[in-house]
């Protein structure tokens, strides 16, 4: 029987906003169902309206049942004793999810007490067991830490143990491993799954990864506009959706295993609850889409074999065995000229040496003193030619960031050689720096907060030419506008009245304004939607071969990486861990620091999910203040674990410097024990052969 | 932390020593405690003024910065001098902050508590009535000045009183003399009532404003939702959760207001007839008493700073977060 019923779930805000119209399912024992859906689906309030936490001015309605039990007419003081107990919540961010003034222990406790008639002194003691069963180390002294004292895995971590203590029957996981980086995902995941197998609980899993699903689902419900638009087995989903919003959005995924070419961008915005269209309301993105889609929107009909699908035109995709590439119309990138020379012949636009970046560390309210020396960025090389796109990876604090800022700063580095299309930043006085910035733009990660939202589109893109000096900004406006796919009466409007992806559009087109011939992407698509971001991905790529541009591309999601550089250098703790042409990094790695991070990225592919063998990586990042002696990846690399005592005296003396391998011309590590090996495909059966 | 401690406690006492020295070389250059003894009938020979001013330091013949020097010989050893008259400033300095304490402390407690309350159940009814409501009652109270909110109360009080023919709430003083034990106990706290309103009442109106902020930014944390999503009551995830995290930022007000409570309440103490700390600095201004004048500035900057270390000590006390690892 099953554990959750949930039928005809509709959510109404304040306004006539109807942010989820009729959401039905069922979740056994023991049963992963995975909701997938983008930002504003409503897959997150669906979730919020079954515990009944949702704000008290929305109208619900429709049946959930546990157990049988319906909760929505359930009164608050019944629905208390349910809420923690049968049902539990694990949240997105855990840092805000967790009370900042009480201990972790206390609060783990504080659930248990909820429920369980036991001891203050049992609940702390049990609270320890919990923290112990999530693979916390040293879990007693960590109970009694704040959580600003844990780091995000740490804490997310704590929050599946305050979810897991009342031995619920259904665990909710609301994006549980969106705020964190990838090694502490795979981690996490891991994690979660420990907690099942302990509780038996049947978990709905919300998340807009369709990696993360993969891998952890047994069903899925794709959520479009507050409904669910195809439901069906793992892998019916992904080998076999029948929806083209479903099909849209996995041929749009870039992915670590796949090729290079053009994403397979999903046309226009989801549409805002307030404004739906008539009929399906993914008619107007569908190219699909026949007259008949505007008339009635479709119902989730019955496909057999427990699949749902809301299209008029399922069969008829059944019948043809369509796939994404087929309905969706794979955009064509001219190829780049400047590639045709080869890298060594070519120009190189940016030269780093040895660059530093070292931060005091204070302390001190009133009077502040240096306690130590945060190593953001110590001691980095790399150059990209011209052409060419050098994407910098690694998780967060390992100095991505600062080493762009020092890039854009254009002054001397504390130590080390930046130079800028052959013009060192030392030597640079104060008109030439300004002259050299026109070469040097940048694109931002978050497209509403780098737009004045007081600015027209059109100051904002002719302000950069503006203060070059330039007069022909009308004009200019309007290509660039053309240029990155927007209409030139766009510049009238404002940045509040475009979508994500459109003023991540603007922000390019700013950049672009002066014409530069470097442009540093920083996360360009993490905030964006992967329907959207494929767009913005292939703008990228087609700007950069119509334009000569060269990118120097940050990002921590590789699997992007992986569709836009040419070039991949791989970051840990303000080192370079290992360098290289793109396949030769992704194919074989030598790094371990590098293995582990492109095995921990989860495939939107179910059946190698299944079978593939993850390294995991122990602990968090060391602090950057305080990084190990030797090579600093030794304090969690697997390699370090399997060596002899006499190769580890090694990598605890001496620091790695990136070493050329030998077989390949573009390819170098950071490691003494450098081996190259196949990680994102590897599965276990490989590796019994 | 006791070195952190130390060196904090040095910059106060540079911080008093140069406060109270402002004060009071302002004080003897600006003031004349000679026009007391002058005019007087019979007249008073100037030598002998002369002799009685320069016993009290108050003599405006010697040079400011001598008669600073006598003064801060005397601070040093805990003697604040002599008022214009010859009375023991450090005497009565001491009677006057216990009778502030006195009248003060239970309502700015009560004004806290209060406002904080109000203010928590005002963010958790936002926009419905009684938040308007408590919304409005504070504005108006906030616009009204304290000696006519004082002063109102003491007409309606005196007016209540005649109309029933007896004493019921007393308005005026702070005890009854002639009452002893029990009896003058309740008569005191009979005395406390009205001032204690009209205290109280700005700062309920104060704190609830503030509060109801601290706790609007609050209540849509996530961590209120985890304390319900783990089976707390509302009422108690707002209350354990909400108010107490709330409460960080109104703390830092209440320790100034509580450090500051000794010489803020001026119109208060005239209007109710109290001799506290806030009376004596405008009595003293107008007797042109130089010396209680100075004691009155350096006891009001010591409240400011030992205010301003409580509410590090309260902050560090409740958030757990800036407290020194």
């Amino acid at each position: 029987m099953s554990i959750l019923e949930v039928k005809d779930l509709t959510v109404t805000f304040p306004g006539g906003i109807e942010a989820v119209r009729g959401v039905s399912y069922e979740v056994e024992r023991g049963e992963v169902l995975g909701i997938v859906g983008e930002s504003g689906s409503g897959k997150s309030v669906t979730s919020l309206a079954v515990m009944g936490l949702l704000p008290r001015n929305a109208t619900v309605s429709g049946s959930v049942r546990l157990h049988g039990q319906e909760l929505l007419s359930m009164k608050e003081d019944e629905l208390v004793k349910v809420r923690g107990r049968a049902i539990s919540m694990i949240f997105q961010d855990p840092l805000s999810a967790f009370t900042p003034v009480f201990t972790i222990g206390d609060q783990i406790a504080e659930a248990v007490r909820i429920h369980q008639k036991v001891s203050k002194d049992q609940a702390a003691r049990r609270a320890v067991e919990l923290l112990d069963l999530v693979g916390i180390p040293n879990p007693a002294l960590r109970a009694k830490a704040f959580p600003h004292e844990f780091s995000g895995g740490m804490r997310q971590r704590a929050m599946i143990a305050m979810a897991v203590a009342n031995d619920p029957d259904l665990l909710i996981c609301d994006e549980p491993t969106t705020a964190l980086d990838v090694t502490i995902q795979a981690q996490v995941l891991e994690v979660l799954k420990t907690a099942q197998r302990e509780t038996g609980a049947g978990i709905v899993m919300i998340t807009h990864d369709l990696g993360v699903i993969a891998g952890m689902a047994d069903r899925v419900l794709v959520m479009y506009a507050g409904r669910p638009v195809e439901q069906g087995l793992v892998d019916d989903i992904y080998y076999r959706p029948r929806m083209p919003y479903t099909m849209g959005l996995l041929a749009s995924i870039p992915r670590v295993d796949g090729e290079e070419g053009p994403l397979v961008p999903i046309d226009g915005n989801p549409p805002s609850p307030a404004a739906l269209p008539p009929g399906c309301p993914f008619a107007p993105r569908c190219p699909m889409k026949v007259d008949m889609c505007d008339d009635e929107e479709p119902p989730l009909t019955s496909f057999g074999g427990g699949r749902h699908v809301a299209c008029i035109r399922a069969h008829e995709i059944e019948h043809k065995g369509m796939t994404g590439a087929d309905v969706f119309p794979v955009p064509v990138i001219p190829p780049s000229d400047v590639v045709r020379v080869p890298r060594a012949e070519r120009a190189t636009v940016l030269e780093l040496d040895g660059m530093q970046k070292h931060y005091p560390l204070m302390k001190g309210a009133v009077f502040k003193r240096r306690v130590g020396t945060v190593f953001a960025v110590d001691g980095i090389s790399f150059d990209v030619a011209e052409g060419e796109t050098l994407a910098l990876v690694g998780e967060s604090g390992c100095g991505k960031t600062t080493t762009l800022q020092q890039i854009m700063r254009l002054e001397a580095p504390q130590a080390g050689r930046v130079v800028v299309l052959g013009k060192d930043s030392a030597g640079l006085d104060k008109s030439a720096r300004k002259s050299l910035r026109a070469d040097l733009q940048i694109v931002f990660q978050d497209p509403m907060a780098a737009l004045d939202p007081r600015m027209p589109v059109g100051d904002i893109i002719a302000e950069p030419l503006r203060a070059h000096g330039r007069t022909d900004a009308r004009a200019k406006v309007t290509e660039l506008l053309r240029l990155v796919g927007l209409a030139p009466e766009h510049a009238e409007r404002y940045p509040q009245q475009f979508s994500g992806g459109q003023r991540q559009r603007i922000g390019i087109a700013r950049a672009l304004a002066l014409e530069p011939k470097l442009l540093v992407l920083d996360e360009p698509v993490s905030a964006l939607d992967v329907s959207i971001q494929a767009g913005v991905i292939n703008l990228l790529e087609e700007l950069k071969n119509r334009l000569g541009l060269s990118y120097l591309f940050v990002a921590h999601d590789l699997a992007v990486v992986r569709h836009l550089a040419d070039r991949v250098a791989v970051m840990y703790l303000g080192r370079i861990a290992e360098i290289g042409t793109v396949e030769n990094v992704y194919d074989s790695p030598a790094h371990p620091y590098t293995q582990a991070l492109l095995s921990a990225i989860p495939l939107p592919d179910p059946e190698m999910e299944r079978t593939r063998k993850r390294i995991l990586l122990e602990g968090d990042l060391p602090s950057p203040a305080d990084p190990p002696s030797g090579c600093r990846f030794r304090t969690r690399c697997p390699k370090f674990a399997r060596l002899s005592e006499a190769e580890r005296q090694r990598c605890v003396n001496e620091e790695p410097s990136v070493a050329r391998l030998a077989n390949v011309a573009d390819h170098g590590a950071a490691c003494h024990y450098a081996e190259e090996i196949e990680v994102i495909t590897a599965s276990d059966n490989q590796e019994e052969q | 932390m006791g070195k952190y401690l130390l060196r904090r406690l040095a910059i106060n006492v540079i911080l008093v020593a140069i406060a109270a020295s402002l004060a009071y070389i302002l004080a003897a250059s600006t003031m004349s405690p000679r026009g007391a003894y002058e005019g007087r009938q019979p007249p008073v020979a100037e030598s002998v003024v002369d002799a009685t001013l320069d016993a009290y330091n108050l003599n405006d013949k010697t040079p400011v910065l001598q008669r600073y020097a006598t003064w801060v010989q005397g601070v040093v050893v805990g003697d604040f001098g002599r008022t214009w008259n010859g009375g023991s400033v450090n005497d009565e300095m001491g009677r006057r902050i216990l009778v502030s304490a006195r009248l003060l402390l239970i309502g700015t407690l009560l004004g806290f508590a209060v406002g904080v309350a109000l203010g928590a159940f005002s963010a958790v009814k936002q926009y419905k009535l009684s938040d308007r409501l408590i919304g409005v009652t504070s504005f108006v109270i906030m616009a009204i000045p304290v000696f006519v909110l004082a002063t109102l109360l003491a007409i309606g009080t005196y007016n209540l009183n005649r109309g029933l023919g007896f004493t019921l709430i007393e308005y005026t003083g702070e005890y009854n003399p002639r009452l002893s034990g029990w009896d003058q106990f309740l008569n005191r706290l009979n005395h406390l009532i009205l001032p204690t309103i009209s205290l109280s009442l700005g700062s309920i109106a104060f704190y609830s404003r503030i509060q109801r902020n601290m706790m609007l930014d609050v209540l849509d944390q996530d961590f209120v939702r985890t304390a319900m999503a783990k089976g707390l009551p509302r009422r108690k995830a707002l209350i354990k959760h909400a108010l107490r995290t709330a409460l960080i930022p109104s703390a830092t007000y209440f320790a100034f207001a509580f450090g500051t409570m000794f010489t803020g309440a001026t119109f208060t103490e005239k209007i109710f007839a109290w001799h506290g700390m806030g009376a004596w600095l405008v009595d003293s201004i107008n007797a042109n008493d130089v010396n209680s004048v100075a004691a009155v500035t350096f006891f009001a900057a010591v409240c400011v700073l030992a205010a301003s270390f409580l509410s590090d000590l309260l902050v560090a006390a409740l958030d757990p977060r800036v407290r020194v690892s």
